[in-house]
């Protein structure tokens, strides 16, 4: 680990703009930092400055971003509310990693491409204009949906998954001001500047994620991986789904493991609103999610699983009650 | 840089001339508690595991600086070689443990995670997210993140399963 400054912010004003990374659980930062791959020359602490608090936002949930994802995953309103977002963190890493990462880390957790890990290989996300080394290499973790030339990495978290689906909102401050980004558009596309992983901009701070009103009906966060527990995903698929009268009232969808952002296929959604449920849509709404998508060699199979696994999720979620 | 830690009831003022010392190695080096075991130093095995203000974190992915005040319980803490604290006691009766590496983790883990469960927190298991049991499958869920090498998993699950019943 290179040398660096360590500083406490006492509240969200130390932060915003400090020329100096934000570090909060650490459990994504320090690992980076041990490797190198992360060399900030200071640290600025944000664990003691408030924030931690789940609060009622209207119809919907306030979530702030030093909210540690245990705290989250098992609070009473979101369990009851917003089940799925419990579901999508319950699914990440361990409890012990669950009890230190914040809300605002977790949105902002880098990718796991090997490639990105190993400072002795190429790397654009890394190192702009070093090269890819994922493509044409080891690329069995990446991405089959909205991958450039230049960066084929997924986002690998959970939680941001399910805020997407949710249609939640993430609040940060600048230094010329607060603005809000919706989770769905928070993460970015690689494009020829794979650095930049999200829309946050240098000196910005995330402070809070607001839910709006609970969607009810049957809310699903299907995880496939290597391992049961403790792996990051493959594919997964985050779904709420109404029914009315033997019809989907309304169906979001949003995909993990599959691309540089969480994946949300509006079109696919539409297609499904409206309608009885039946395999032939089912399969017709995969078309939708998969329109341009493109394997990189060991990643292939991700094509069929994203299809086969959104088929039995949407099968459980239209089911007749149980 | 001057940071108080409380580990196992006794305050420690420690003084850091660098602040890239883990919590792991603050305990380990500067406080000689070998007791907690570094096994990949990168969150991904959970031999350091430690309760920081009474919940279960790796100590490997925490700067020591970070924790300025806070109350830490290690393996020490939880019972001593006279005075074993029945997850000990559980882990030996049932040969949890072949190398003991990943040991001292294992049973810190579990005695926070049994407190979690008391709490009635979910895990991925529970399926309407309430009113979780302690099921084999959910101790193996809630113990992800504590790998034994040995493959020590069934006597693991019978230690903790019979501690639980014992406390219950
Ligand atoms: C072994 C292992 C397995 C894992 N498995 C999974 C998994 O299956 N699924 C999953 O989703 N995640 C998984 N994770 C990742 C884990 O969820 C993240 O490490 C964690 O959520 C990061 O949160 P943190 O608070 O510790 O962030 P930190 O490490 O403190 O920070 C991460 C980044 O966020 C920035 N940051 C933090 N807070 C803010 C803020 N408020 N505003 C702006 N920037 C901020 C930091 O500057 C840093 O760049 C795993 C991690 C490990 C080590
Ligand atoms: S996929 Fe992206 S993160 Fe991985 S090596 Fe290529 S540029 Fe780097
Ligand atoms: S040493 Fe901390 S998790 Fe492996
Ligand atoms: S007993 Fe050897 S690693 Fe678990």
């Amino acid at each position: 680990m290179r040398p660096f400054d360590y500083t406490r912010a006492h509240a969200p004003a130390d932060a915003v703009g400090a020329e100096a990374r934000i570090i909060a659980g650490g459990t994504n930062l320090l690992d980076l930092m041990k490797l190198q791959v992360e060399t900030p020359d200071r640290l600025i602490d944000i664990n003691h400055v408030g924030l931690d608090r789940v609060e009622r936002d209207g119809d919907g949930l306030r979530i702030g971003a030093l909210v540690r994802n245990s705290d989250l995953a098992a609070d009473p309103a979101v369990r009851e509310g917003w089940p799925l977002l419990s579901k999508a963190i319950l699914a990440g890493a361990s409890a012990q990693i669950r009890n230190r990462a914040t809300t605002g880390g977790n949105l902002m957790q880098r990718t796991r491409c090997y490639y990105f890990y190993d400072i002795d290989a190429p790397c654009n996300k890394r190192e702009p204009g070093s090269g890819c080394g994922a493509i044409g290499g080891n690329n069995r973790q990446h991405a089959i949906l909205g991958a450039s030339d230049h960066c084929i990495a997924t986002y690998p978290g959970d939680m941001a998954v399910a805020m997407s689906a949710l249609d939640a909102v993430i609040e940060v401050e600048g230094p010329a001001g607060k603005r809000e980004i919706r989770a769905a558009d928070f993460h970015r596309l690689p494009g020829d500047t794979p650095q930049r992983d999200n829309e946050l901009q240098s000196g910005e701070m995330i402070l809070s994620v607001r839910l709006p009103a609970p969607l009810g009906g049957r809310q699903i966060y299907r995880k496939v991986r290597d391992r049961r527990s403790y792996a990051f995903a493959l594919v997964s698929v985050a779904a709420v789904v109404v029914m009315e009268a033997g019809r989907m009232a309304t169906a979001r969808l949003a995909f993990g493991g599959v691309a540089h952002k969480p994946w949300r296929v509006p079109a696919a959604e539409s297609l499904l609103t409206g309608q009885p449920p039946s395999p032939e849509l089912f399969d017709r709404a995969a078309d939708a999610v998969l329109a341009g998508a493109r394997g990189q060699g060991h990643n292939d199979f991700k094509i069929p699983l994203l299809r086969r696994t959104l088929g039995a999720v949407l099968a459980e979620a239209t089911q007749e009650s149980k | 840089m001057d940071v108080t830690l409380t580990v196992n009831g006794a305050q420690h003022d420690l003084r850091l001339d660098d602040p890239r010392v883990s919590l792991l190695d603050a305990l380990r080096q500067h406080l000689d508690l070998n007791g907690t075991k570094k096994g990949c130093d990168h969150g991904q095995c959970g031999a350091c595991t430690v309760i920081v203000n009474g919940r279960r974190i790796n100590s490997c992915l925490s700067l020591a600086v970070m924790h300025d005040g806070d109350e830490i319980t290690t393996i020490e803490g939880i019972g001593t070689p006279d005075d074993l604290a029945p997850m000990q006691r559980a882990f030996i009766r049932h040969d949890g443990f072949q190398c003991g590496y990943c040991t001292p983790g294992q049973i810190v883990s579990a005695t926070a995670m049994l407190e979690e469960l008391r709490q009635g927190w979910p895990s991925q298991l529970s399926d309407d997210l309430k009113n979780p049991e302690l099921t084999d499958e959910e101790i193996r869920e809630r113990m992800s993140g504590n790998i034994c090498r040995c493959s020590c998993y069934p006597n693991i699950v019978d230690a903790i399963r019979e501690t639980a019943e014992g406390a219950a």
